[in-house]
């Protein structure tokens, strides 16, 4: 059996073993989790394990035994990224939304273990995280706060 | 203005940003069918036999359809008003495959692993046709894609593979060049290039309880999917609701009733509710992509470098079938000779079929590969003739009140109408954009060892919205806390145009932008709009919700002076009032629904444009060649948009910045490639490079005001203008760099180092 905690839940995961985590998370309706590429290019499925930032596109679900995954329904719920989405809206940094779940999980990721990051740090950080609107202007300017 | 041209949050920023559900797919999904489609791996041929029996024999797979569950019958698949101006070259499925990708069956089955595992379970046979894949030698071959078709009207000539042509004349062409002082010629190409937006295609379709079918969608033409699926599947409007959610962006890839009609079927045919979504190496070859085009360009100078004439030739490679083929040459041709005054013209330009994937609307819709040919052309002759690249670009602009004959001659499908340019900033997005690149410092530039830097430049131009076609409407109602409900079939596919409409109806009503609740785009419940495309949003349905606001505006005061009994009472900041007494919103409309002069204050309006006011930009690029390995490396782009009075300042910008990447992608790194089968390679985000946030350059996105008289507060268009510029101008600074001039996009490294001799 497979034990992970997911976001504020203990999950025993039966499931159909071949199952991305991506797939999975989709299924249980968190649907910040979003389907882009599944080749890992493309960072829209972006969520934490162990504060980490994985494309849950590119993970099976029976690997995560005894990890802790979070997705940003439950950083939101925290209050974990306020200030963040609050910059994001003051600066313009969201035109479709669609790519801006998962740079939001990268930004969480990078301001746990920096919470000065410069502007290249920041331009690293979501350098996984595909946008096709911003041109990254505004969401690399939003990311200063 | 208190609202309009001022800082605004997106109305539906929060929702984004938290990741919650509001795009087609995030809905729960019991007891939804998963769809897969069967595509042609040849690129040309006839179906011989097609076996689906042990498909359909597999349990959990619900319904395997292919060409023989329809009649026969063509549409275009193309989003744009009726009659579309494409060729109804395509059926849903069609016995004839005519591209590797093209559509042979679809799956439906209760899970995505079953419908995969039952593609491979369908055995056809085919017999192999010869392909056509250089556009070049399309025109009369022998082989002919679609023979069958006969008395299409939007299909030029079937059997001459000639899906599209434009002629055009102005003047006396041929005169003027032989009298001109100066005669330049060039030939510039532009490859297949994708959309590229991150929310692939995705349908969801379910009867509802009254047997009406929904269909949820991500698409920028709402009503234009209802009308088609309608016609393709032979099944009432008034049984069809289409509803568009928020949608991860479109840039023209979605301006296509692209497995909307297949879905339907499924749901039609199996009563169940159903779900279809490309993968990613789906929409590149399966999906739309930007029309490769040949363009020749020649143009004629007096001894002042007064333009005499342009003579513009296009060979466009529409694809196997013809979607937008011929609207998007429409386009290069009406921007290309919108920008320069030549007071004789002559357009020549042919659409032709090749079994290849097929082209479609994309951001820009022909100007960007229109303005790579002319941009660089107009480079090439400053240097030839030693000329200032400014000073011969001003003084060929046509200028305010200056009649552009084009539009008259060339309309979206049909004659166009009369246009005289009422504003243009371009003079100014030129100068603005030379100071902000810094363009005369040339000292700064590195041009020492292998690493060279240089600067181009390209003026560019687009329009707001096809004149006298595109029409939108907006209904607006109050309600007692003095909130306004606005519904319009505008399609916000990401840009933010419900925030735009929202500031243009708060402006009116003179309420803050929170007061005014957005609901786009549903085809029940919203009025008719022709859709998110040809950089319409703002500039149409902005001029049907101004005109609803300022109806609705009348009845609250006329509501108020009823009230107040007195007919010279005033409506300022959100109250009527005679100066003594005073009633607010609230008390107007509360009164309205309940106790005196009972009624709904509400108010409807339409609006169409028979001008297309075009918006201006000047773009500059700033590269560094590195002429050992030929890498080019973008350094900074500069981009000046005179798009009038701008409604909402930063989503503006983002238009620009977002844009920008697009088109210097086109110019170094996105280009479909293709294997001599004519099997498209490059179908992830890995091997077609998209730019992340390390790759892009410093981008400073400015505008310049000015304020046209045909569009909501002065507005014209934003979307697409931007796209057009940068591909020309890094083009121009690397020839500045090093001295190698490339026409043929994408620039690649080998053909920087063949330019230099190198290889
Ligand atoms: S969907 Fe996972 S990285 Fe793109
Ligand atoms: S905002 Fe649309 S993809 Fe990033």
């Amino acid at each position: 059996m497979i034990r992970f905690r997911l976001n504020e839940l203990e999950i025993e995961y039966t499931g159909h073993p071949g199952l991305t985590l991506m797939e999975y998370l989709r299924s249980i309706e968190l649907f910040s989790v979003k389907y882009g590429c599944d080749t890992g290019s493309c960072g829209s499925c972006s969520v934490l394990v162990d504060n980490n930032v994985y494309n849950s596109c590119m993970i099976l679900v029976e690997s995560l035994h005894g990890k802790l995954i979070e997705t940003l329904e439950y950083l939101d719920k925290k209050g974990e990224i306020d200030e963040l989405k609050e910059s994001f809206l003051d600066k313009g940094a969201i035109q479709c939304g669609y790519c801006s779940p998962g740079m939001l999980i990268s930004l969480v990721a990078l301001f746990r273990i920096n919470n000065q990051p410069d502007e290249s740090e920041i331009r690293d950080t979501l350098a996984g995280n595909l946008c096709r609107c911003t041109g990254y202007v505004k969401p690399v300017e939003a990311a200063q706060l | 203005m208190k609202v309009v041209g001022k800082k605004t949050q997106r109305v539906d920023g929060k929702a984004l940003a938290s990741g919650k559900p509001v795009f087609a797919d995030d809905i729960p999904k019991k007891d939804f069918l998963y769809l897969k489609l069967l595509y042609s791996p040849i690129a040309h041929g006839k179906i011989k036999n097609i076996d689906i029996s042990k498909a359909l024999a597999l349990e959990g797979v619900a319904a395997v359809l292919t060409h023989k569950d329809f009649k026969p019958h063509y549409y275009t698949t193309a989003g744009q008003g009726y009659p579309e101006p494409s060729p109804r070259d395509t059926m849903i499925f069609n016995p004839v495959v005519r591209f590797v990708g093209d559509k042979v069956a679809v799956i439906a089955a209760e899970s995505i692993e079953i419908a995969k595992k039952a593609l491979e379970l369908i055995e056809v046979d085919y017999t192999e046709y010869p392909a056509i894949f250089d556009p070049e030698k399309s025109k009369d071959n022998e082989v002919v894609l679609h023979p069958e078709i006969k008395n299409d009207p939007f299909l030029f000539d079937a059997q001459r593979n000639l899906a599209s042509r434009i002629t055009a004349e102005y003047g006396d062409p041929e005169n003027a060049f032989d009298s001109s002082k100066y005669v330049f010629e060039g030939e510039y190409s532009t490859p297949y290039a994708q959309q590229a937006h991150i929310e692939p295609h995705i349908t969801l379709t379910w009867l509802d309880e009254h047997e009406r079918l929904i269909i949820r969608t991500a698409t920028q033409v709402p009503f234009h999917v209802r009308r088609i699926v309608g016609e393709v599947l032979d099944f009432p409007i008034s049984r069809i609701r289409v509803i568009k959610p928020r949608i991860g962006g479109g840039f023209g890839s979605k301006q296509e009733i692209l497995n909307e009609e297949i879905c339907a079927a499924v749901t039609l045919k199996t009563g169940r509710p159903s779900r279809i979504e490309l993968t990613r190496k789906e929409e590149f070859f399966a999906a739309r992509s930007r029309h490769p085009q040949k363009v020749r360009i020649k143009m004629g100078f007096d001894e002042k470098l007064k333009i005499t004439a342009i003579d513009l030739n296009i060979l466009e490679n529409s694809g196997a079938y013809g979607s937008h083929a011929l609207t998007v040459m429409s386009v290069t041709s009406q921007k290309v000779l919108s920008l320069y005054k030549a007071p004789n013209f002559r357009v020549h330009a042919d659409a032709v079929y090749t079994n290849l994937p097929i082209a479609g609307a994309y951001r820009g819709y022909g100007a960007p590969q229109g303005f790579f040919a002319l941009e660089c052309l107009m480079d090439e002759i400053a240097i030839k003739l030693q000329v200032d690249p400014f000073e011969l670009r001003i003084k060929n602009f046509f200028k305010e009140g200056d009649e552009i004959p084009i539009a008259s001659i060339l309309g979206e499908g049909r004659e166009g109408f009369k246009m005289i340019l009422h504003t243009t900033g371009i003079k100014e997005c030129l100068h603005r954009g030379k100071e902000l690149m810094g363009w005369d410092d040339e000292k700064k530039r590195l041009n020492q060892g292998e690493i060279k830097q240089g600067v181009g430049l390209a003026a560019v131009c687009q329009g707001s919205g096809i004149p006298g076609i595109d029409m939108a409407a907006a209904f607006i109602k109050m309600n007692e806390d003095a909130s306004f409900n606005l519904m319009v079939g505008a399609a916000d596919i990401g840009t933010g145009s419900d925030t735009a409409l929202a500031q243009i109806a708060a402006e009116v009503l003179e309420v803050s932008v929170d007061k005014i609740i957005v609901y786009s785009s549903d085809t029940d419940l919203t009025p008719f709009d022709t859709g998110a495309y040809a950089s319409s949003t703002v500039f149409v349905s902005g001029g049907a919700v101004k005109k609803a606001a300022e109806k609705l505006r009348l009845q609250i005061l006329d509501q108020g002076q009823k009230l107040l009994d007195d007919p010279n009472a005033i409506l300022e900041k959100g109250k009527v009032t005679t100066g003594k007494k005073s009633l607010s919103y609230e008390e107007i409309c509360t009164k309205s629904f309940y106790t005196e002069f009972q009624m709904q204050p509400m108010a409807t309006a339409s609006h169409l444009s028979y001008d297309s006011p075009p918006p201006f930009n000047a773009t500059f690029a700033d590269v560094s060649v590195d002429t050992e390995t030929g890498i080019v490396t973008v350094n900074k782009i500069v981009s000046v948009s005179d798009c009038g009075q701008i409604i909402n300042p930063k989503m503006a910008e983002g238009q620009a910045e977002g844009a920008i990447p697009q088109s210097i992608g086109m110019a170094l790194s996105e280009y479909m490639i293709f294997d001599k089968k004519g099997r498209a390679i490059n179908t992830d985000f890995d091997s077609y490079h998209i730019y992340t946030a390390i790759d892009m350059p410093e981008i400073v996105a400015e505008f310049v005001h000015t304020s046209d008289p045909t569009g909501p507060f002065g507005a014209k268009a934003v979307a697409e203008i931007p796209i057009n510029g940068p591909a020309p101008a890094i083009a121009n600074a690397i020839y500045n760099a090093c001295g190698v001039r490339i026409r043929e996009l994408p620039i690649t490294p080998e053909k920087i180092l063949r330019g230099l001799g190198k290889i």
